[in-house]
């Protein structure tokens, strides 16, 4: 099998969207390893498949062609039982725009994750509070969405991604509805979780959040263009064609 | 699962469209309470003519004498048969099986009371008569008895419509004295009202009732017009139906088989007979209301396809949570049982107060009440819940057949 110890370890995927006649090649033969513990952004201009490796890395896609293994397991052989798992208990997602249960609670929108595990009720409520006590938003669990801040709406879905214990945090543009402090905020919390063993992954526009994680991926058309570590000096550069 | 969300989220969706769930949910209260109606029209109009076939009397077969069809030992067919009173009480001793005999004898007699005279079927038996017909007396009077045969009183019980003529409505007559062919005669009771449909010679209720024995006085008549006789077990009425041929052919001398030899009405055929019509009419109104539940389960359907659809991001959000398929189609079918079951529960009760308003515009007399039987109730709930489930099972998958990404674009 292929571990090599890494969490994620992509070899020549490729995505390719066909609507209709036209065919978008939106991944064009990435490789990438991330190991446990990593705290990596994912830069580059719009369209250039950032979102689509993500979705891919969470197991919300497939990709085209080439190999996936999360965990030294391939993803391809994966049944859709299987796939809800990995994103139940490996994976916490966190959106640009939340999604947040607009009827529910910020207490049960955490609790979801755990509803889908089969958690029971008294473990829920322990390990909800847990969570958000951790994103500082304890006071706010009986609060709709709407009544909350972006900022605090953005906490509430960290919380809701911590919920299961996930091996890895994967965040599209998080802070991108945000203001600076908000998002700020948002960073020093995977800065924390980071700091715990957790890997985290995090694609982002404002390079400001990009240089203070550790590692940099820079993707353009598809590609992988450069890679960055920040930190210990260390750079990198793999350009590919 | 996670109960107090389901129940907040169908909230939320039934917020969001109202007037479709309105629609919907009104159109399962129809269709419930329309098939329960239905069905209660059905069962009341069956109820309603067993009665009426039991105001002819239960288990009860009727015969009269015929001419014989075959040569039977010799004698040449087309001879008339015509049994005694003897012959009755002979067939009641020898076969253990009919519980009671009667002969009836039957001619016309002018009624006067008072200034009121009315030409009426008088009709003589035995007082046993009357209890397997039904002949239910009104308070304060009663039917003939043993006393009243032994000693041929001149004693009459009449039909409710002939106590009408006679007296007026509702006056009780009981005690006072009628004149029967210039004889006179006291009144012992008075048939109270009841519903027939089936009859020989005219509806009790317009004929007048004296012992039989008097009636032999009074008229000179030897022979009865027709016995009548009450079995134990309907289901056994064909066999003592052959006894009766047996006992009687042995006598008067005709083939047992020869089916000519008497005419014989056994109502217990006819009830039989109409209950196959009644069962297949109470499905037809059945399969009627369960057509317009049909029609409201497609609306449920309809709105669940609606919600899949305006839920289609939260979807998308779910399974990136690690919802399974399973928990996708949960809350949808969970949401549609709960939009039949609120349209049932409404139905229901909309039925239920019709079964008991109904009477009061005294239709019954023509169609029977309307009755809720608990069968009924049973196989509607069966059939609501298997539309809830079927109607939101479609919407269900397409939401679980969803791809994530895609949903959380939407
Ligand atoms: N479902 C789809 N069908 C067709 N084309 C798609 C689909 N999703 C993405 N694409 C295309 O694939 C390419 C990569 O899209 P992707 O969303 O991964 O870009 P991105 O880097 O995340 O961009 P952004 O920064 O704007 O979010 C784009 O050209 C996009 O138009
Ligand atoms: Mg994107």
């Amino acid at each position: 099998m292929n571990n090599n110890g890494h969490l994620i370890s992509m070899k020549n995927v490729t995505k390719v969207y066909k609507t209709g006649k036209i065919h978008v090649d939106a991944l064009r033969g990435v490789d990438l390893d991330i190991g446990r513990g990593e705290f990596v952004a994912i830069i580059g201009p719009s369209g250039s498949g950032k979102s689509t490796l993500m979705n891919i890395m969470g197991c919300l896609d497939m990709p085209t062609t080439g190999e996936y293994h999360l965990d030294g397991r391939p993803v391809a052989n994966m049944g859709i039982h299987q796939l809800s798992s990995i994103r139940n208990k490996k994976i916490g997602f966190i959106f640009q725009n939340f999604n947040l249960l607009a009827y529910a609670t910020t207490f049960e929108n955490v609790e979801l994750p755990l509803i889908f595990a089969g958690k029971p009720g008294a473990y829920r409520k322990q390990r909800v509070m847990e969570c958000l006590e951790n994103v500082g938003l304890a006071n706010w669990a009986e609060h709709k969405p709407t009544e909350l801040s972006g900022g605090q709406m953005q906490r509430a879905a960290v919380a809701r991604a911590l919920a299961n214990e996930p091996d890895i945090i994967l965040a599209d543009e998080p802070t991108g509805n945000l203001d600076s402090k908000s998002g700020g905020e948002i960073i020093d919390l995977f800065e924390q979780l980071n700091e715990l063993g957790r890997s985290v992954v995090t694609i982002t526009h404002d390079m400001n959040i990009a240089h203070r994680c550790h590692r940099i991926i820079r993707i353009m058309d598809g590609l992988i263009e450069s890679e960055k570590h920040n930190g210990n000096g260390r750079d990198k550069n793999l350009t590919q064609d | 699962m996670k109960s107090l969300v389901i129940f907040k989220q169908f909230f939320h969706d039934v917020r969001r469209q109202k007037l479709r769930t309105l629609l919907t949910t009104f159109g399962i209260i129809w269709g419930t309470a329309a098939t329960i109606i239905l069905v209660a029209f059905g069962n009341g109009l069956y109820i309603h003519q067993e009665k009426q076939f039991l105001g002819l009397g239960e288990r009860l077969v009727i015969v009269w004498g015929g001419k014989t069809a075959l040569p039977y030992k010799g004698l040449p067919k087309g001879r008339w048969v015509r049994f005694t009173d003897d012959d009755i009480d002979m067939l009641k001793r020898e076969i253990p099986e009919i519980t009671m005999a009667s002969p009836e004898y039957a001619g016309m007699g002018m009624l006067t009371y008072g200034k009121k005279t009315v030409s009426q079927n008088v009709i003589g038996v035995k007082p046993e008569w009357g209890a397997v017909r039904n002949m239910i007396p009104e308070a304060g009077g009663r039917f003939l008895d043993e006393i009243d045969l032994d000693y041929r009183k001149r004693v009459i019980f009449l039909g409710t419509d002939i106590r009408t003529d006679l007296f007026g409505e509702g006056i009780d007559p009981v005690g006072k004295y009628v004149t029967l062919r210039g004889t006179p005669f006291l009144v012992v009771g008075v048939l109270k009202q009841k519903d027939q449909n089936s009859s020989y010679r005219g509806r009790d209720t317009r004929k007048v009732y004296i012992p039989y024995t008097t009636f032999k006085t009074m008229w000179g008549h030897t022979h009865p017009e027709n016995m009548i006789y009450q079995v134990a077990d309907p289901a056994r009425s064909k066999r003592v139906e052959a006894e009766v041929f047996k006992v009687l052919g042995r006598k008067y001398s005709f083939d047992p088989k020869d089916e000519q030899a008497l005419w014989i009405w056994d109502t217990n055929d006819s009830l039989g007979e109409w209950r196959p019509f009644f069962e297949g009419f109470r499905i037809f109104l059945g399969i009627i209301g369960v057509f317009t539940l049909i029609v409201g389960g497609i609306g449920t359907a309809n709105i669940m396809y609606v919600v899949v659809k305006e839920r289609t991001r939260e979807i998308g959000v779910k399974m990136a949570m690690g919802a399974t398929r399973a928990h996708i189609m949960f809350q949808i079918i969970v949401e549609s049982l709960l939009i039949t079951a609120i349209g049932g529960f409404f139905g229901f009760f909309i039925a239920k107060f019709f079964e008991k308003a109904f009477p009061l515009l005294k239709l019954g007399e023509y169609v029977g009440d309307p009755v809720i039987s608990p069968n009924t109730v049973f196989v509607a709930i069966a059939i609501i819940g298997s539309i809830g489930l079927i109607a939101g099972f479609f919407p269900a998958r397409r939401a679980a057949r969803l791809n994530p990404v895609e949903a959380l674009k939407a």
